[in-house]
C-alpha cells in the first residue's frame, strides 16, 4: 500500500508538476497551430493580394489577342469546365457502378480488396505518370492527339480511384437493416439499391465529386502532356473536345514559366485560390445538409 | 382451423454446420404461433426460411419440404417478390427507411405496383391504423421516420409490412429492443392482428409467450422439442427438456 498513499504535500508537488508539463505541452501545440494559420493565411493572403488587381472583366471574358497585346483567360475557363463535365460523365457513372458492385454483389471478397487496393495505389502515384501514360495511351496510340478529350480521359483515370472510395465508404454506411427491410418487402435487389442505398449515400457521391473537381481544377502535370496547351476560344463543347486546350492551372503555369507573364499568372493564381476554397466550403455544406436527414 | 404453412422434416446448414434438424411444424391460419427457446437454437433461422430471407446468406442449404398454401416455398418457380409480399416481417430492432413515415408505408404498395394518390393515401392511412399508430403521426406524415420514438418506430415497421396486405406476419423478436410500455402496446396490437392475419413470433420472453400466443412450439439445438397449445406447453409439458426450460432451469 506504500505507493498507493498520496499525502498532501506530494499530492500538491505532483499536481504542479503536471501543471507545468501540461502548460508547455499547450503551448507548444498552440504554436504549431499558429504557424500552420499563419502559413496558410500569409499565402492566401499574398496570391489574393497579388492577384486580385489583374482579375477584371476583359480578363476574365476574353481570349488571348496577340494584335491587341492582351491577355484574357475566358478559353481557359471554358476549357477548365469542358475537362470537368467530361472527366466526371465518364468517371461518375463507372466509379458509381463499380461502387455498388464491390459492396452489394461482389461475393469474391478477394477480388473486392484487390480493387480497393489498387484504388489506394492509384491515389498515391504522381500524377506526371498518369499524364505519361495518358500521353502515350490516349494521344498516340488511339490518336486522340494533344486534346480536351485526352485530357479527360486521362483524369477519369485519376479521379476515378477518389470516386470509388469517397461513394464506397457511403455504402458501407447504410445500414444493413434497410437492405433486409426493403428485401422483406419483396423489393428486388436492383429496386433496393435504386431507392434505399443510393439515395442514402448521395453525400458520399456528391462529396466525391467535389473533391474530384478539386483535383482536375488543380491539376497540370497530366493534362500539359494530353490536353495540350491550347487558348483559342473554342465554344462549341463537342469542337472542343477534339482541340488542345489548357485548363487554367495549365495557364498559369505557362504564362508565368514560359512566357514570364506574371500580372496574369497572379490573377489566374487567385482564381483558383478562390475555388479552391469554394470547393471546400461547398463539401462542408454538403456534409451539413446530408447529416440533417 | 386450416394449416397456412407447413415444414415436414426441414434441414437447414449453414455451411457445414446444421442449424436446423428435421423440423415438422404446422402453422394453422389466424393463430399466434411463438417460437421460444435459448438463444441460437435456431428460431430466426427458421422464421427466415419461411419467407426465404436465408436466400442473401451464401452457403446456406435447405433440404425437406416447406409449402406455403400447399406450395413448396422453395420450389425454383416460385416468385420470391410475391411469396415476400404475401408472408411480411418484422425485425428485432426497428429499421425505418430513412424517409418521410408516408413514404415508408407507401414503399412496398409502390414496388409492387401504380397507384393512385387517393389510394395510395388511403392505403397508407389504414396501414397506420391497423398498426395503431395513425393518431400519433397523422399530423406529421411528412416528416422523417427517424424522429419517432422506438415504440413508434417499430408500429411503423409492422405498418409497413401491413401495407402490402400480407397474410402471415414473422416477428423476430419485435419487443426486445423496446421498453415496456411500447411492448405492452405492440403486446395488444398483436392480438387485433390475429383476426386478419397469421402471426409466427420469435421470442425469448417465456412471459410474453404465455400472454399473446396460442401456440408455442419449443427449439433446442436446431430440433423442434414441443410443439402444442400454449397453455399446454406452459402447464403440462410433455417432454422433460420443456419442462426444464420453461421452469427456467436453463436458457
Ligand atoms: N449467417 C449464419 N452463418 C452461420 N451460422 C449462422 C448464421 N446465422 C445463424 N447461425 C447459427 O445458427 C444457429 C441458430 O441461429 P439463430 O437462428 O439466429 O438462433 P436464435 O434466433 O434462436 O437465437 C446459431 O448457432 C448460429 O450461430
Ligand atoms: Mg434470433
Amino acid at each position: 500500500m506504500r505507493w498507493g498513499v498520496a499525502t498532501p504535500s506530494r499530492n500538491k508537488k505532483l499536481s504542479a508538476r503536471r501543471r507545468i508539463s501540461g502548460g508547455l505541452l499547450k503551448g507548444i501545440v498552440f504554436l504549431c497551430a499558429g504557424v500552420t494559420v499563419a502559413l496558410l493565411v500569409g499565402l492566401l493572403g499574398f496570391i489574393l493580394y497579388h492577384g486580385l488587381g489583374n482579375i477584371n472583366w476583359a480578363f476574365l471574358t476574353t481570349a488571348r489577342s496577340a494584335l491587341k497585346n492582351t491577355i484574357g483567360i475566358f478559353p481557359n475557363i471554358l476549357f477548365t469546365l469542358y475537362i470537368i463535365i467530361t472527366a466526371l460523365l465518364i468517371s461518375l457513372p463507372i466509379g458509381v457502378g463499380a461502387s455498388i458492385y464491390l459492396n452489394e454483389y461482389a461475393s469474391h471478397k478477394r477480388l473486392a480488396r484487390m480493387i480497393e487496393f489498387t484504388a489506394e495505389t492509384l491515389t498515391g502515384i504522381p500524377s506526371i505518370i498518369f499524364g505519361l501514360v495518358g500521353y502515350l495511351f490516349f494521344c498516340r496510340m488511339l490518336g486522340l492527339g494533344a486534346s480536351i478529350l485526352s485530357g479527360a480521359l486521362t483524369l477519369v483515370v485519376m479521379v476515378l480511384p477518389i470516386i470509388v472510395r469517397t461513394t464506397q465508404e457511403a455504402l458501407k454506411t447504410v445500414p444493413d437493416s434497410y437492405r433486409e427491410g426493403a428485401v422483406a418487402l419483396g423489393a428486388t435487389k436492383w429496386y433496393m439499391i435504386r431507392t434505399i442505398i443510393l439515395p442514402s449515400s448521395l453525400d458520399g457521391i456528391v462529396g466525391g465529386c467535389i473533391l474530384a473537381i478539386g483535383r482536375i481544377v488543380g491539376e497540370s502535370a497530366a493534362l500539359i502532356f494530353t490536353a495540350g496547351v491550347g487558348y483559342q476560344l473554342v465554344t462549341n463543347y463537342f469542337q472542343a473536345l477534339g482541340t488542345s486546350g489548357g485548363t487554367l492551372s495549365v495557364a498559369l503555369y505557362v504564362y508565368v514559366y514560359e512566357q514570364g507573364e506574371f500580372e496574369a499568372g497572379y490573377g489566374i493564381a487567385a482564381i483558383l485560390v478562390m475555388i479552391v476554397l469554394l470547393v471546400n466550403f461547398a463539401t462542408k455544406l454538403v456534409k451539413k445538409k446530408f447529416k440533417r436527414i | 382451423m386450416s394449416i397456412i404453412v407447413s415444414a415436414k422434416d426441414l434441414n437447414l446448414y449453414y455451411g457445414a454446420f446444421q442449424a436446423l434438424i428435421d423440423v415438422c411444424l404446422d402453422i394453422p391460419e389466424k393463430e399466434i404461433t411463438a417460437l421460444i427457446g435459448p438463444s441460437g437454437c435456431g428460431k430466426s433461422t427458421f422464421l427466415k426460411t419461411l419467407n426465404r430471407m436465408n436466400d442473401l446468406i451464401p452457403g446456406v442449404k435447405i433440404t425437406g419440404e416447406l409449402t406455403y398454401h400447399g406450395e413448396n416455398i422453395y420450389n425454383g418457380g416460385l416468385d420470391v417478390t410475391v411469396l415476400r409480399k404475401n408472408i411480411g416481417m418484422v425485425f428485432q430492432k426497428p429499421n425505418p427507411f430513412p424517409m418521410s413515415i408516408y413514404d415508408n408505408i407507401a414503399y412496398g404498395p409502390r414496388l409492387h405496383g401504380k397507384l393512385k394518390k387517393a389510394a395510395l393515401d388511403d392505403l397508407v392511412e389504414r396501414s397506420l391504423k391497423g398498426a395503431v399508430l395513425w393518431d400519433e403521426v397523422k399530423d406529421r406524415l411528412k416528416k422523417s421516420a427517424m424522429g419517432l420514438s422506438g415504440g413508434q418506430q417499430q408500429r411503423l415497421c409492422i405498418a409497413r409490412a401491413l401495407s402490402v396486405e400480407p397474410d402471415v406476419l414473422l416477428m423476430d423478436e419485435p419487443t426486445s429492443a423496446l421498453d415496456p410500455a411500447s411492448t405492452a402496446k405492440i403486446e395488444d396490437l398483436m392480438s387485433e392482428l390475429k383476426k386478419n392475419y397469421t402471426v409466427v413470433i420469435v421470442t425469448h420472453n417465456m412471459q410474453q409467450a404465455a400472454r399473446i400466443s396460442d401456440r408455442t412450439a419449443f427449439f433446442l439445438v436446431g430440433v423442434l422439442v414441443e410443439v402444442g397449445q400454449t397453455n399446454d406447453v406452459f402447464s403440462i409439458p410433455r417432454d422433460k427438456r420443456t419442462e426444464d426450460y420453461i421452469s427456467g432451469r436453463f436458457g
